[in-house]
């Protein structure tokens, strides 16, 4: 059976369930959340919020299919398509990732000495966009990051923790994604740079496009969140 | 299948880069010749298109082209790599397997090599079998990971769901392994 969403629904998660056994301590398990449903539409900005530890960013990772849920189904509006990311090949998560659904990482990690433009253009060219017309996008995007063109030849393993973080925005932000996971993509940025952030996540919204994100800046999550999902209550907040 | 075909696939289909360079070059001929023999052994004959050929990949793999009547023995480890990443390629294999590719090279040179490596697999779409020990040239390299501990296959998946969220006791004991830099 093809799984049905709403016309505007672009990610569902359903009875989702998520716990860790650790074999090498014990066999400890830890639950981390269990039978929690959730739906982002188009337009919108969906914040996780509830206290550190309370499994934000472990939801997140499920939802990007970076961690392994024990129950449940993350259902994803793929083109025309519905995927679901617990039962999908490999090589499907890895279409609907590079098509469908963007993900800013707290930190950044990339293959050591590549230069940064060539980072930033990558996504582009992996997509088969014209060389020249994804390294102009991925230049425009640096700059309005603040990235000074004299940093884009140099692989960003020596940029400071700001710089590197922005760096990894500029990676996801430089193609549009009809889905956005955003784990504090914020977190070590100055005001201005902050400010830009969530402008670029505003638009992002603006053009259709379903944002499921963690801030811990009350400033950008007044910016830019339409509803919040409290993780400690296991349901939508007010 | 018969030997003959599987030689055949050998030289075509596949490529092999071996963990020791030693094993899948020819340590007594030049280095272009080495890119050549694989051209020849699907019978290619005119030295010209021979030449140019092995000059296009030695420069794809960034090798210095004044090395290129050089012996493979008195290049470094790196080099020696990349001029077997060019002696398979050149004959467009559409599979190939590479054996600890990275392995007992200088850092600075594994990751220079995993980038190459990355790229050509990208552009050219092959498909690539890896064997390491290496779970960071794993997390850079791969899009899937299977897992295997006394011959068998313990888990399988997405690179980094396995590397992130291992579920056996064996790829948790790896992972909780990796070193700190």
């Amino acid at each position: 059976m093809t799984p049905i969403l709403d016309a505007d629904v672009m990610l569902r998660a359903e009875r989702l369930a998520k716990s860790f056994v650790l074999h090498n301590q014990g066999g400890v398990r830890i639950d981390v959340f269990a039978d929690l449903t959730l739906e982002v539409r188009r337009g919108e900005c969906l914040i996780l919020s509830g206290p550190s530890g309370a499994g934000k960013s472990s939801l997140l990772r499920s939802l990007y299919a970076n961690y392994k849920p024990q129950a449940g189904a993350v259902l994803v509006r793929h083109g025309d398509e519905i995927v679901d990311l617990c039962a999908a090949e490999p090589y499907r998560i890895l279409e609907v990732r590079r098509q469908t659904l963007g993900y800013v990482s707290q930190f950044l990690r990339v293959i050591p000495r590549v230069p940064t433009l060539d980072l930033v253009t990558a996504p582009l060219t992996d997509r088969g966009v014209d060389p020249d017309e994804a390294r102009e996008r991925a230049g425009s995007l640096l700059a309005r990051l603040r990235i000074p063109p004299a940093l884009w030849g140099l692989p960003p393993a020596t940029f400071s923790g700001g710089e590197q973080q922005r760096v990894n925005i500029a990676m996801t932000f430089v193609q549009d994604y009809p889905i956005l996971l955003l784990d504090e993509p914020t977190a070590s940025l100055d005001v201005e740079n902050r400010r830009t952030v969530t402008d670029l996540i505003a638009e992002a919204c603006g053009r259709g496009a379903a944002v499921v994100g963690i801030f811990h800046d009350a400033e950008v999550r007044a910016a830019v969140g339409t509803r919040s999902y409290d993780l400690a209550a296991g349901r939508e907040a007010a | 299948m018969s030997e003959a075909r599987r030689r055949l696939l050998m030289r075509t289909d596949w490529g092999i880069v071996y963990q020791n360079a030693r094993d899948g070059l020819r340590m007594k001929v030049s280095a272009g010749a080495n890119v050549g023999e694989r051209l020849m052994a699907i019978g290619d004959r005119h030295y010209g298109h021979i030449r140019a050929e092995a000059v296009d990949w030695l420069e794809r793999v960034e090798m210095d082209l004044g090395r290129i009547d050089d012996l493979p023995a008195t290049f470094s480890g790196g080099m020696q790599q990349r001029l077997q990443i060019a002696r398979n390629l050149v004959t467009k294999p559409r599979l190939v397997f590479m054996d600890e590719p990275t392995s007992g090279l200088d850092v600075s040179v594994q990751a220079r090599l995993l980038d190459l490596i990355r790229g050509l697999v990208g552009s050219l779409g092959i498909a690539c079998v890896v064997v390491t020990h290496d779970l960071g040239v794993v997390r850079l390299l791969s899009h899937r990971l299977m897992v295997m501990k006394g011959g068998d296959v313990v888990e399988h998946g997405l690179t980094d769901q396995v590397l992130d969220d291992p579920q056996h006791p064996y790829t948790q004991l790896l992972v909780s392994s990796i070193l700190p830099v």
